[in-house]
C-alpha cells in the first residue's frame, strides 16, 4: 500500500559562511490519506524547514542535501521546478504560521484567491470567483461574496487564517502541510479552526501534516505524532501511545513541562538548557547535554529502534513504559 | 556594555576605530586621495609651476595648448592650457583650493549652526523644538539647488554669498541628525547625572550631550562636504558662484565648455576629473565612516 | 476623505503664503527693493518716480498686501529685458522644461525599476553588485559634468546625437513640443538622460531595497506555495508592494527634477524656464526671478498635494483609514 507521502532520510542543509547548518538531518516519516500527523518540536528543531522541504520551497543558501520525498510513490525532490509548481497549491497545499503576514496586504482577497484557481485550472474568471466564494463559505466566513472584495487588513487574525485555509482548500489537495497555523491566534479561535480543519480533512480524505510546538493541540487533533529534536525525529508513534508512555527522554520532558489539570499541585518539570545550535553539531545524540539519563554511550548516534508496532525511537536509554 | 568595556581595555577605542576603518581597502584609498588633495590644495602656491591668478605670468600666446605642449620659455603644460594661456595643472590645484575651502568652510559653519539648533530642539523640546523642526522640514522639502538659486538671486554672486547659500542649504540636515542623536542620548543616565550636578545648561549641552552625538554628525559632515563641493561647482558652472578672477573647479569646467565642441576637451575634462576624484574619495570615506560609527551595525 | 483633502488644501495654501512672505522679505528687506524692482539703467528721477509708483514709500505690510494682491491676479511684474509680463515669459518656457522633466522621470522608471529589481533579486551576483556600485555614481557625480561628458562622447567624438537645443518641434494644443518629432527626440535624449541620472539611482535603490525587504516575507512564500509562477509572484505580489513607496518618491522628486533642470538646460542650451532663470539672474532681471521662484514654489506644493492623494489611492490601508 502506497502512503500519500513518504519521506525517507530527508536532509536539508544551509550552507552559511559560518558553516553548514543541518536544519533537517535524516528525517523519515509517512502520512496516509485522511490521516493527521503531528510534527512536534521546539522552535529551531527543524520542523518548519521540513515543511518547506516537502513543497520544494527551501531557499538558498538552503538545499535538500539527501533523501527522497515520495508523493504517491513519485520522488518530488527530483522534479523540475515547473512540475513542482503544478503540485504546489494544487495537490499539496500549505498553511503558514502567522495569518497577519501570509496574505499580501495590498491585493484584494478575490485577487489572491482567483490567481490560485487560475494557476492550476483553465477556467473563466466567473468560475474562479465562484470557486473562491464557495471555499470561503466552506471555512465558515459569513457573507463570502462581500468579503471577496475586501483587503486582508479588514479581517481579524482568525478570519485571515480561515482565508488562508480556504486558499489551501481551493483545489481539494491530497496533502496539506499546516505550519503552526493556530499559534498566533486566541485560544477560542484556535479551537474553532482546529475543529474546522479536522472536519474538512476527514470529509475530503486529505492527509494532513500539522507542525506545532503545542502538545495539547496534537493530543486533540493528530492520529500519529513525530517528535523532532535538532533536525531529527527522535520518536514516532500513535498519539495515544506516545503521550501516555513516552520512550525518549526528550518527549517525556516535553510532556512533563505542559501544565495540566491532572498535575495540579505537583511540580512542573522542565528541560534544562536550550535547544542546541545546529551549526557544526557534533555527532551523537543532540539531546545528551540536557538529558538526565545521558551517559558516555550517547556520544555515538543512537540507532532507530522499534519497541512496539508503529513506534520508533532513537535513544540508548528509553524511558520505562510506565513513567 | 560589560563586553565593550572588556574589549576597550585591550585596545583603545581609537585603535579599534582605525582597524575597522582599514577593513575596506577602497575607503583607505579614498582617505589617501583626500589627504593628497588636501595637501595639494594647502601647498598650492609652493608646488604649482605657475601662479594662475598672476596675469603677468600668463601669455595669451600660450592659449589652448594641448596637454604636454611647451610654452615659449620652456615650461611644460602637462594638462594643457586654457584660453588665457593659464597652465591647467596650476589652475586645477588652485581651483581645488577654492572648491575645498568653500566646501569645507560652509560644511563646518553649517555643522556648528545646525548641530546647535538640533541639540537645542532635542534638549528643550516643546515650542522651541516645533519651531526649529518645522523650519528644517520646510528647508528640506525644497531641493538644494533651488534654495541656493533663491539666495544668490537675491544677494548676487560672490564667494561669501555662495558660502552663505551652502550653509543655508546644509544646516537643516545637521539639525535633523543632531536632534535624532540627542533625543536618544538625553534619556541616558549620564545626562541625568549631569543634570543632578546642576551644571549650567550650555555646559551640559556642549560638554556632555554634544560629544556623544558626534559620530552621526561626523558621518553626515563628511558627506555634506562632498555635496557642498558639488553644489559649489554646479553654481560656479552656472556662472552664479565664485568670481572669474579666482576660478574654482566648476568655473574652470564652465570656461572650457565652449571649446569642448571644437575638440579641445582638456580645458573642461581635467578639472572635471579632479572634481570627480575628490568627490568620490570623500564619499568613500564617508560611507566607511558610517559603517564603522553606526552603532546599529555593531554586533 | 473630503475633510482630509480640505485640510491638506488649507495647509498647502498656508505654505504658499509662507513662501510669498519669504520671497517678499528676500526681495524687499534683504535686497534693496529699488535695485531689485527697477531697471539698473534707470536714472535718478525715474527711480524716484518708480519708488512712488511701486508704493515703496508705503509701510511694509501694505507693500506685501499689494504684492500678494497682484500675484493672485497673475501680475508679478514686467521683465526688464523682454519688456513682457514675467509670468507670461515663464509660461512660454514651461512646456520645454516640463517635457524634459517628464521624460527624465519616465526614463528613471523605465531604467531604474528593472535594474533595481534585478539587483534586489540577485544581490550577490556580479551584475547585481555592479548595478549597485554604478548607482553610487548616479548620486555622487556632478550632473553638469556628466552632461558635458555625454556631449563630448556622443556629440563631439561619435557624432551620433545633436549637442544642444530643442531641435525641430511640432505644435500640439498650441504649444511647441520636441517629443513629437524625430529630430526633437534626438535632441531630448541626452538632456533627459542627464537629468534623470540621480533619479535612476534613487528609483533603483528604492526598488532594490523594496525587493530585498519583500522577498523574504511570508506572503511571498505563501504566494509561491499557492503554485503561482515566479513571474506573477515578482511582478504582481512584490511589485505592487514596492510601487507604493516608489510612486511617492518619484512624485516628490518631480519638483526637484524641474528645479534641477536649471543645470541640464544650461549644459544643453535647452530653452526652458531653467535657462531663462539663469539668464535672468545674470542680467539681474528680477521680476522674472521672483516669478520663477513663485511658480516653482506653487508647483512644489501642488505636486506634494497630488502625491498625497495618489498615495491614498494606491495603498488600500491608508485609503480605508482615511475614509473612516
Amino acid at each position: 500500500m502506497s502512503h500519500t507521502l513518504t519521506v525517507e532520510g530527508l536532509a536539508t542543509h544551509f550552507h552559511t559562511r559560518a558553516g553548514v547548518v543541518k536544519a533537517v538531518d535524516g528525517v523519515s516519516f509517512h502520512v496516509d490519506r485522511g490521516e493527521v500527523l503531528g510534527l512536534v518540536g521546539e522552535s529551531g528543531s527543524g520542523k518548519t524547514v521540513t515543511g518547506f522541504s516537502l513543497i520544494g520551497l527551501v531557499e538558498p543558501p538552503g538545499r535538500i542535501a539527501a533523501g527522497r520525498i515520495l508523493f504517491h510513490g513519485q520522488d518530488i525532490t527530483a522534479l523540475p521546478e515547473e512540475e513542482l509548481r503544478q503540485l504546489r497549491g494544487n495537490r499539496i497545499a500549505m498553511i503558514f504560521q502567522d495569518p497577519m503576514m501570509t496574505l499580501n496586504p495590498v491585493l484584494r482577497i478575490d485577487t489572491q484567491m482567483m490567481e490560485t484557481v487560475h494557476a492550476h485550472a483553465k477556467v473563466s474568471n466567473a468560475e474562479a470567483r465562484a470557486r473562491s466564494r464557495d471555499a470561503l463559505g466552506m471555512v465558515g466566513i459569513p457573507s463570502p461574496e462581500e468579503r471577496l472584495s475586501a483587503y486582508p487588513h479588514q479581517f481579524s487574525g482568525g478570519m485571515r487564517q480561515r482565508v488562508a485555509i480556504a486558499i489551501a482548500l481551493l483545489h481539494r489537495p491530497e496533502l496539506i502541510i499546516a505550519d503552526e497555523p493556530t499559534t498566533a491566534l486566541d485560544v477560542t479561535i484556535q479551537a474553532q479552526i482546529l475543529a474546522e480543519v479536522q472536519k474538512l480533512a476527514r470529509e475530503h480524505g486529505t492527509a494532513l501534516i500539522w507542525i506545532t510546538h503545542d502538545l495539547s493541540v496534537v493530543a486533540g487533533l493528530a492520529d500519529r505524532i513525530a517528535v523532532m529534536y535538532a533536525g531529527r525525529i527522535v520518536e514516532t508513534g500513535a498519539v495515544v501511545d506516545v503521550l501516555d508512555a513516552p520512550l525518549h527522554p526528550y518527549t517525556a520532558g516535553l510532556i512533563g513541562s505542559v501544565p495540566s489539570r491532572n498535575k495540579r499541585g505537583t511540580r512542573l518539570r522542565q528541560i534544562p538548557g536550550m535547544t542546541p545550535q545546529l551549526i557544526n553539531l557534533p555527532a551523537g545524540c543532540a539531546f545528551r547535554t540536557r538529558c538526565a539519563s545521558a551517559t558516555a554511550e550517547c556520544e555515538a548516534d543512537p540507532p532507530e529502534t522499534f519497541p512496539a508496532f508503529g513506534r520508533a525511537v532513537r535513544c540508548f536509554h528509553q524511558q520505562a513504559e510506565a513513567s | 556594555m560589560s563586553t565593550t568595556a572588556g574589549i576597550a581595555r585591550e585596545e583603545t577605542p581609537f585603535r579599534r576605530f582605525t582597524s575597522e576603518f582599514a577593513e575596506s581597502p577602497l575607503a583607505v584609498l579614498g582617505l589617501v586621495i583626500v589627504v593628497i588633495v588636501a595637501v595639494l590644495a594647502l601647498a598650492a602656491p609652493f608646488i604649482t609651476p605657475q601662479n594662475p591668478y598672476d596675469l603677468a605670468q600668463l601669455d595669451i600666446m600660450d592659449g589652448r595648448l594641448a596637454p604636454g605642449s611647451k610654452s615659449m620659455d620652456g615650461l611644460v603644460f602637462w594638462l594643457g592650457t586654457d584660453d588665457q594661456g593659464r597652465d591647467m595643472l596650476s589652475g586645477i590645484i588652485y581651483g581645488l583650493r577654492i572648491s575645498l575651502g568653500v566646501g569645507v568652510g560652509s560644511a563646518i559653519i553649517a555643522g556648528v549652526i545646525g548641530s546647535a539648533l538640533g541639540l537645542a530642539a532635542a534638549y528643550f523640546g516643546g515650542k522651541v523644538e516645533t519651531a526649529i523642526m518645522r523650519l528644517v522640514d520646510l528647508q528640506l522639502s525644497f531641493p538644494a539647488i533651488l534654495v541656493a538659486l533663491m539666495i544668490l538671486a537675491v544677494l548676487g554672486k560672490g564667494v561669501l554669498n555662495v558660502m552663505l547659500a551652502l550653509v543655508l542649504v546644509e544646516w537643516a540636515r545637521y539639525a535633523r541628525t543632531a536632534r535624532g542623536a540627542a533625543l536618544v542620548e538625553r534619556r541616558r543616565e549620564y545626562i541625568e547625572a549631569a543634570e543632578c550636578l546642576a551644571l549650567p545648561r550650555w555646559r551640559l549641552l556642549a560638554f556632555h550631550l554634544l560629544p556623544n552625538c558626534m559620530p552621526p554628525l561626523i558621518v553626515i559632515g563628511t558627506i555634506q562636504i562632498a555635496r557642498a563641493i558639488t553644489l559649489e561647482a554646479t553654481l560656479s558652472f552656472l556662472g552664479l558662484g565664485v568670481p572669474i578672477t579666482e576660478p574654482s573647479l566648476g568655473l574652470l569646467i564652465a570656461n572650457g565648455y565652449q571649446y569642448m565642441l571644437s575638440g579641445k576637451y582638456w580645458i573642461s575634462f581635467y578639472p572635471g576629473i579632479a572634481l570627480l576624484v575628490t568627490i568620490i574619495a570623500i564619499n568613500l570615506v564617508g560611507d566607511q565612516l558610517r559603517d564603522v560609527l553606526n552603532p546599529r551595525l555593531k554586533r | 476623505m473630503t475633510t482630509w483633502i480640505f485640510r491638506r488644501l488649507i495647509q498647502a495654501i498656508f505654505v504658499v503664503l509662507a513662501m510669498t512672505v519669504i520671497v517678499f522679505i528676500g526681495v524687499n528687506v534683504i535686497g534693496d527693493p529699488v535695485e531689485i524692482l527697477i531697471s539698473p539703467q534707470a536714472d535718478q528721477a525715474e527711480r524716484a518716480r518708480a519708488v512712488i509708483a511701486l508704493g515703496l514709500d508705503r509701510p511694509l505690510w501694505e507693500q506685501y498686501g499689494r504684492f500678494l494682491w497682484n500675484a493672485v491676479q497673475g501680475d508679478l511684474g514686467k521683465s526688464f529685458v523682454f519688456n513682457e509680463p514675467a509670468l507670461r515669459l515663464i509660461a512660454q518656457r514651461m512646456p520645454a522644461t516640463m517635457e524634459l522633466a517628464v521624460t527624465a522621470v519616465l526614463l528613471s522608471i523605465v531604467l531604474g525599476i528593472p535594474l533595481g529589481l534585478y539587483a534586489g533579486l540577485r544581490p550577490n551576483s556580479f551584475a547585481g553588485r555592479s548595478i549597485m556600485a554604478g548607482s553610487i555614481f548616479g548620486f555622487s557625480l556632478p550632473s553638469f559634468w556628466v552632461g558635458l561628458m555625454l556631449i563630448m562622447v556622443f556629440a563631439v567624438q561619435l557624432g551620433w546625437l545633436p549637442s544642444t537645443g530643442r531641435g525641430q518641434t511640432a505644435t500640439l494644443f498650441g504649444v511647441q513640443w520636441s517629443f513629437l518629432t524625430r529630430d526633437g527626440l534626438a535632441h531630448m535624449l541626452m538632456p533627459a538622460l542627464n537629468l534623470s541620472l540621480g533619479n535612476i539611482a534613487l528609483v533603483l535603490r528604492l526598488t532594490r531595497a523594496g525587493a530585498r525587504e519583500n522577498m523574504p516575507m511570508d506572503y511571498v512564500k505563501f504566494a509561491r506555495a499557492k503554485g503561482l509562477s515566479p513571474v506573477r509572484v515578482v511582478f504582481v505580489h512584490v511589485m505592487k508592494n514596492i510601487t507604493i513607496p516608489i510612486v511617492t518618491v518619484i512624485g516628490l522628486e518631480f519638483g526637484s527634477t524641474v528645479a534641477f533642470a536649471v543645470v541640464t538646460e544650461s549644459v544643453f542650451a535647452w530653452p526652458g524656464m531653467g535657462k531663462l532663470i539663469i539668464d535672468s539672474i545674470n542680467v539681474l532681471d528680477r521680476p522674472v526671478i521672483v516669478a520663477y521662484l513663485m511658480m516653482i514654489v506653487f508647483l512644489f506644493i501642488t505636486i506634494n498635494l497630488l502625491v498625497d492623494l495618489l498615495y491614498t489611492v494606491l495603498d488600500p490601508r491608508v485609503r480605508l483609514e482615511s475614509r473612516e
